[in-house]
This record gives C-alpha cells, structure tokens and sequence, in this order.
C-alpha cells in the first residue's frame, strides 16, 4: 500500500515550517495543501475539530495535530534516517522542555508584537528579548541546539527566526542575538531548511496583511 | 555498594495536580525518590537553581540532573523506567496520547480553575462553558474505554488527575455542577475508576487538607469583592 502523507499548511506559519523541515530530514514525499486560514477547507475542518488550526500531517487518513507533536511523530515514525530527537533521554526532556518554552514564551511575547497594537508592545518586546537570551545560553558555544547535529529544538525554534524581521519591524526595534543569528545562518545551509521556510518579506506581507484587517494600527 | 547510585529527588507541594502526575508515574514504576516539600510563599534556593525559566513545582531530579514542567517529567519517567509503560509504543497511539495530555492542560485546567475562582460572573460563565466544551471532547475522546490509556491507564489518565481530583473539589466550594454524571456518564465513570485504582489512591494527597485550602483561597477572593 503506498503511503499517503498530506500536509495541511499555511505558507508563512512558523508551526507549519516545521512539519515541512522535518519531512524534507526524513525525504518524505507528501502532498501539500495550503489552507486559506480566513476560509478554512472542510478537511482542515474535519481532520482538527478541536483547535481548527494547522498545521494538520494526515496519515494514511490519520491525522496529527499540533507541530511539535507532529514533528516526533514524524521521527518515531520514520527511523531510517535524520535522527531529530537526541537518543538520551534527559536530552530528550531538555529538547521538549524547551520547544515547549519556545511556544510559551518566544510566540506568545511574537504575538503581543505582530499581531498587537502598539500600546501592548512594551512588555511583548522586554519579553521577547529576554527568551531569546536564554535560548542562546542553552545554545551555548554548540553549532546547533541538538549539539553536532541538527535536530528537533533547531526544528522547533528556526522558522521563529524568520519572524525576526517582523517582529523588528512593527515593534521598531532590534533583537540583538548575534549567536542565534549564527545559528540560524549554519541551519538554513541544510536544504530541508532553506526550501522549508517562507521568506522574512513574504512573513511580513502577510503580517501587514493582518494588521490592515484587524485595524491594529 | 551499588553499582550506580540512582539519586531520584522531586520537589513538590502537597495539594498540587501537576506533582501528583509524577508521583503517580513513579508509583507506577515503582521508584524510590526522595520527596522535598516547598513552600511557594518563600522558594527554596534548590528550586530557584533547579527550576530557574518558571520557578515552579514538580521539578523532578535524576542524578542531579533536573526536569520541570510535569508532562515532560513523566514521559522521562516512561523511557528511563521501561516496565509498566505509560505511553503506547505505537507512533500514532502517543501522538493522540500527547496531544489530548496538553490539552488538558490547554483547554480544562485554567478554565475548570477560573469556572470557581473568578469575582466577575460574566467571565466565571464564559470559563464554565469553556470546561464544559473541554470536557465534552474528552468525553467523546474516552468512549466505552476503562481508562484512556485502553486497559490500563496512560499518559492522558495521568494529566486528567486534575479532572478526577480537583475539579469535583473545585465545584463543591464554588457550588457549581459541571462534572457530573449526568453530564459526563463516560467521563464521571472513568473518575471513579481512576482515584480508586490502586497506584492513584496511594499518590493522591489527602482530600481533607486540600478542601481547606482551596475553600480558604474561594473565602479570599469573594472577601476582596
């Protein structure tokens, strides 16, 4: 039986580039969909009743949601190659703990920027700074937050730094994370990256996009 | 002398849902740990050095090496004591096991908090209709299974504790009837299995305490009206 992979997806989303990353690591041919996020497909609809959102991998009709989830089923799934969780498990717990971090801190301060007016972007960019510093001490002097290798935590956290620009942009101010600038320069010359991630001007068309709509500005 | 010293140490306070995670998980493994209770009003320098991103309990800590943030614990306790599994080893099994884990704590447990503990009555019903939407997926979710885990219970029984524990205590102080049997048959029933199933009775903290406790905190917040 050949196997069917569809992505659910919305082009700019820094969850969906990570479901994207860690397909093109394991070589998994898929099926893209780009959903319209302001008119949602009743697939979309139907394969995530529960949050409505994407990214969606459907599994032989199974579906995953949520992309970190989604990013170790991948691995578990397809062992052959590209490893993306560390095998120790106390490195493991420390890859979760921080793309869990990641999604609390690092989108949610994001969000009080891009997708925020700007009497609340104060606090959103003292927050954000201040992630981003601890995620640069957990980097360390490493090439990639997985160590020598490229894995899940550079997975989860890469696609954020695309948003950089915008969030620099609308807040008017610079991040200032050399190291993980670095980094993400040493990830996006993996070619599972570079073709994975949507452009830094293409992310900000979009949250341009957005602001117009919602009146944030 | 043993060959390798297992140092297992878990910072907690007695009366909290996301340390009896845990402690269920290493009653389940059967795991001698060393338990330090802490005193979230005047934190201990082990827990600000342990647990410096969040400053919270449980953290766990295995030779000398520390875990917060308690689904991430338990799935550690999962692979480093392999007996007993807490997850299924079928890859689409735990991504549903994991996904409905964090949405108990995405979608039940501040709503079930702020359906009790909030002064403004429109915002407590909008948190009321929010649990009781969270707890009609998981409804759906259980079926006619005896625990979520199938058999025996798993990582998705472990995070609904709070549901189990907690909820029905919240709902005898603020009088509201949310997780009843009559609205939940599945869900009610699959609480009843879970506290008394042996390894949970023994990992629940005594019921008594914990009411008056949480009673006193209900007593403060209607006082500051």
């Amino acid at each position: 039986m050949a196997e069917e992979v569809v992505l659910l997806d919305f082009h700019p989303s820094m969850f969906g580039m990570r479901v994207r990353i860690a397909l093109a690591e394991k070589g998994v041919k898929y099926v893209h969909k780009e959903e319209n996020l302001r008119n949602k497909s009743p697939l979309l609809l139907q394969s995530n009743p529960i949050h409505k959102k994407i990214p969606v991998l459907i599994h032989n009709g199974k579906p995953i949601c949520e992309s970190l989830n989604i990013v170790q089923y991948i691995d578990e799934f397809w062992t052959d190659k590209a490893p993306l969780l560390p095998s120790d498990p106390y490195q493991r717990a420390e890859a979760r703990f921080w793309a869990d971090f990641i999604d609390k801190k690092v989108d949610e301060a994001g969000k009080g920027i891009w997708a925020s007016k700007v009497d609340q972007h104060e606090m959103a960019k003292k927050e954000l700074k201040e992630s981003l510093k601890k995620l640069e001490e957990v980097l360390g002097d490493k090439p990639y937050f997985g160590g020598d290798k490229f894995g899940f935590l550079d997975v989860a956290l890469i696609p954020f730094h695309q948003w950089f620009f915008s969030y620099e942009t609308v807040g008017s101010f610079k991040l200032d994370c050399p190291k993980l600038t670095a980094w993400a320069k040493r990830c996006v010359e993996r070619e599972s990256v570079s073709k994975s991630l949507a452009s830094e001007k293409y992310i900000y068309e979009f949250v341009l996009g957005h602001r117009k709509v919602s009146e944030l500005d | 002398m043993a060959a390798s010293q297992e140092e297992v140490t878990l910072l907690g306070v007695t009366g909290s849902a996301f340390v009896c995670r845990v402690q269920i998980a290493l009653k389940l493994k059967g795991v001698e740990y060393k338990y330090v209770e802490e005193n979230l009003g005047n934190k201990s320098d082990l827990l600000l050095k342990y647990n410096p991103v969040y400053k919270k309990v449980p953290v766990f800590v295995h030779n000398e090496k520390p875990i917060p943030e308690s689904l991430v614990i338990v799935e550690y306790i999962d692979e480093t004591w392999k007996h007993n599994p807490i997850l299924p080893s079928d890859p689409y099994q735990r991504a549903l096991a994991r996904f409905w884990s964090k949405f108990i704590d995405d979608r039940v447990v501040g709503a079930a908090w702020k359906a009790v503990y909030t002064v403004d009555e429109e915002e407590r019903e909008k948190n009321v209709e929010e649990s009781f939407e969270a707890l009609q997926f998981l409804e759906n979710e259980l079926k006619d299974k005896k625990f979520f885990g199938g058999e025996e219970f798993g990582l998705v029984d472990i995070a609904a504790v709070y549901i189990a524990f907690w909820i029905p205590i919240f709902q005898e102080i603020g009088g509201l009837e949310l997780f009843t049997s009559e609205n939940f048959p599945k869900l009610y029933k699959w609480s009843q299995e879970f506290v008394n199933h042996p390894v949970v009775k023994e990992s629940l903290p005594p019921r008594d305490p914990v009411f008056a406790f949480l009673k006193r905190r209900y007593e403060s917040l209607s006082a500051s009206k």
